[in-house]
């Protein structure tokens, strides 16, 4: 039985079933229509088969960040952390204090950004939008950097609400940027409003390292996009947002669905939209702004995961949720893995890995044509 | 808009009256700003004896000052900005699009790209003087990489746009993982560059530039025709006879050109490609003899304006001028979506 599940799943993962769908826009907008084409995505089992494996693979990511690194952990010494901690053991310490949080992290971070990008793919029905491309982590960043520069503030728990707001700047400025007008949101507008305000905020925290030297080489990691070296209060201090983020997300998935089908039909059914869009946006603050807290702007994590996921599990936003926080956390961990061994005895910054991996999946979609008119 | 029909009557003299108005108003106003960047800084020095300091007489203090400091810097902004403006001017014909500028569409990051691993890897015995070189090639080779990955039967300005702003992504993280990982002193000079400054501008940087400014506007001369064409659009360009397709490339490369000289010089001064366009076109028209004369003014002002302000408002400091142009603007910009939301 087992077995069949697995062998199930992998054709279903590997059925070629290509870009068919004239535009992801278009198949957004026609969400559930296409559901009798992909069979074997629409079977509940197999996409609980997927999820499980999803799970075992995070599983998998997670127990390698652990183990790999400058320093290999023995399966023993992992095992003792677990068992009976013993603080005069250099591996079992460099886990628990090191390690351990750094996998937790690049899970929950990468998990964050990979919902937050698809439920702004939903809102705008964008195939491009993410966090990083509509500015909203330029703007956590740039409420950070003043806070820690100017302000010297350093508690986590008033950072994270400094984010917050900053990511909710940037994310009303773009949307209503992007919305402007008769046509409402075209995609090209609100790609074009994130890049403008993304310039903004980064030359605004130009502006204020420019002078400041010192400062320029602690904040420099922290903003290109790095989970190394935090502790693990870093992470306390914005967990239970998360949490609360993740748990709406997947109690706003009946609604996502809906909205991706087009303003009028979501309102012809009887959807509150604006309602709606208030929520998913406050969700995708939450979200973003408490990845950017703790990690800086990793980019096109959003935009990445998403569609692979969607290529998994087809449009439906009840399953398209679960997979993508499993598939971004795998991301995230993987490429943290990565940047570990890149340059050794440096280490890479993660947001740049995934800005290389983002980067060309981003043109590869703008080249697909997914969304031109 | 009510100058888009141009050619016919009137409108189609060779000096356009408009035109010249413009001109004589930018053109002095452009006197003014440098009398006043040569005049204003930590020392004052009265406007009557500008001249005279210019000319080597008076005050040696004086002299020096305006010689060999402040003169360069002014016209270091001054080049800059009108490169950067006709750089945008050029891009938005081609693009069809009023949003699209240097900085938008990745240019900017390739060039940022090449002087940022020149001051990073280069040992310190090669020159300085190589650094244009560097970032000129940095700007051809994302402009290469962009246009060869938008092309898809010829280049749709959508998606040269789009693809622009994937590979400008991808440059910055380029430029982030420099950073990161070089020494903090040139850590610390590769930042105040990529804010763009024109700081320390000595006559060798004015020489740099000037080469280029007036090689590629020279060629600019003679293909305003063609640019002209461009804004018809495709189908209709190519009906009339014109090689859309081999003429976007060759605008392109001057565009290029412009852009990654001028950031090579001043670092990464944002938005000014694309306010000048802008504000050139509401006074002139979108016709291109008359645009790029006028975006050329205007952007040589807003740098020069801007550098004055940054460096003498809030003395001591000397603010790079790059932040000072983001923060007018990027307002600026959002005003412009603004007017343009009933557009495609």
């Amino acid at each position: 039985m087992g077995l069949r599940l697995i062998y199930r799943f992998t054709l279903e993962a590997f059925a070629i079933r290509g870009w068919r769908e004239p535009s992801v826009l278009y198949s957004l907008n026609v969400m559930g229509a296409f559901d009798g084409m992909n069979n074997g995505r629409n079977s509940t089992i197999g996409k609980i088969a997927g999820l499980v494996a999803g799970f075992i693979v995070m599983l998998g990511c997670f127990i390698a960040s652990v183990r790999f690194g400058f320093t290999t952990i023995k399966w023993s010494d992992l095992m003792a952390v677990i068992t009976d901690y013993d603080e005069s053991s250099m591996e079992q310490v460099v886990v628990m204090t090191t390690r351990l949080p750094r996998a937790c992290m690049a899970a929950a971070i990468g998990a964050s950004l990979a919902m937050a990008g698809a439920i702004m793919q939903a809102i705008t029905r964008n195939p491009l939008a993410s966090p990083s491309v509509m500015g909203i982590n330029a703007g956590a960043s740039v409420g950070i950097v003043a806070a820690i520069t100017v302000f010297k503030v350093t508690q986590m728990s008033v950072l994270v609400w400094i984010s917050f707001g900053g990511a909710a700047v940037a994310a009303a400025v773009v949307y209503a940027l992007g919305s402007l007008g008769r046509d409402g949101l075209s995609p090209l507008k609100i790609i074009m409003a994130g890049s403008a305000m993304t310039a903004l905020f980064v030359s605004m925290t130009q502006g204020m390292l420019v002078h400041n030297e010192n400062g320029l080489q602690d904040v420099m990691f922290w903003l290109a996009g790095s989970i190394a070296g935090r502790d693990i209060q870093t992470l306390e201090a914005v967990i239970p947002y998360m949490g609360v983020g993740w748990l709406a997300a997947v109690l706003l998935s009946r609604q996502l669905n809906i909205i991706g089908m087009g303003e009028e039909a979501a309102r012809g059914l009887g959807q509150r939209t604006g309602l709606i869009k208030l929520a998913a946006g406050i969700i995708v603050v939450v979200l973003a702004g408490g990845a950017v807290s703790v990690a800086g702007p990793i980019g096109l994590i959003g935009i990445v995961i998403p569609h692979i996921a969607r290529y998994i599990c087809g449009q439906d936003y009840r399953w398209l949720l679960p997979y993508c926080a499993l598939l971004g956390a795998v991301l995230l961990l993987a490429a943290d893995v990565i940047a570990r061994f890149i340059i050794l005895p440096e280490e890479v910054p993660v947001g740049i890995m995934t800005a290389a991996i983002g980067a060309p999946f981003f043109i590869y979609i703008a080249r697909k044509e997914l969304m031109t008119r | 808009m009510k100058h888009s029909v141009a050619g016919t009557g009137r409108r189609a003299r060779r000096f356009h009256l408009k035109t010249v108005r413009a001109a004589l108003l930018l053109g002095a106003a452009a006197i003014l700003v440098l009398i006043a960047s040569l005049a204003f800084g930590e020392q004052l020095i009265k406007p009557a004896e500008v001249w005279g300091a210019l000319l080597g007489k008076g005050n040696p203090d004086h002299v020096l000052i305006v010689q060999s400091l402040r003169a360069p810097r002014v016209i270091v902004a001054f080049l800059v900005g009108a490169s950067l403006a006709v750089a945008g001017a050029i891009l938005q014909s081609v693009i069809r699009n009023p949003l699209a500028a240097p900085d938008v569409v990745g240019i900017t990051g390739g060039a940022s790209v090449g002087a940022v691993a020149f001051i990073t890897y280069m040992p310190s015995a090669v020159s300085i003087h190589f650094l244009p070189f560097a970032a000129v090639l940095g700007a051809f080779g994302a402009a290469l990489l962009i246009y060869f990955i938008a092309w898809k039967n010829g280049v749709n300005p959508f998606r040269l746009v789009l693809v622009g702003i994937g590979i400008a992504s991808l440059l910055s993280a380029i430029t982030t993982f420099m950073l990161v990982f070089s020494p903090a002193y040139s850590a610390s000079s590769s930042y105040i560059w990529l804010t763009g400054t024109v700081y320390g501008s000595t006559w060798s940087y004015v020489w740099n530039l000037l080469p280029w400014s007036i090689v590629l506007l020279g060629i600019l001369y003679f293909y305003t025709r063609q640019l002209n064409m461009q804004l018809l659009g495709d189908e209709l360009a190519i009906g009339l006879g014109s090689r859309v397709q081999r003429h976007r490339f060759i605008l392109i490369l001057i565009s290029v050109g412009l852009a990654g000289s001028a950031v090579s010089i001043g670092g990464v001064i944002g938005f000014v490609g694309l306010i000048a366009p802008h504000a050139a076109r509401r006074m002139v028209g979108p016709m291109v003899s008359r645009l790029i004369p006028i975006s050329a003014l205007f952007g040589g002002i807003i740098v020069a304006l801007a550098d004055l302000i940054a460096r003498t408002a809030f003395l001591p400091l000397d603010i790079p001028v790059g932040v000072f142009t983001s923060g007018i603007g990027a307002p600026f910009f959002i005003y412009l979506l603004y007017r343009t939301r009933n557009n495609r």
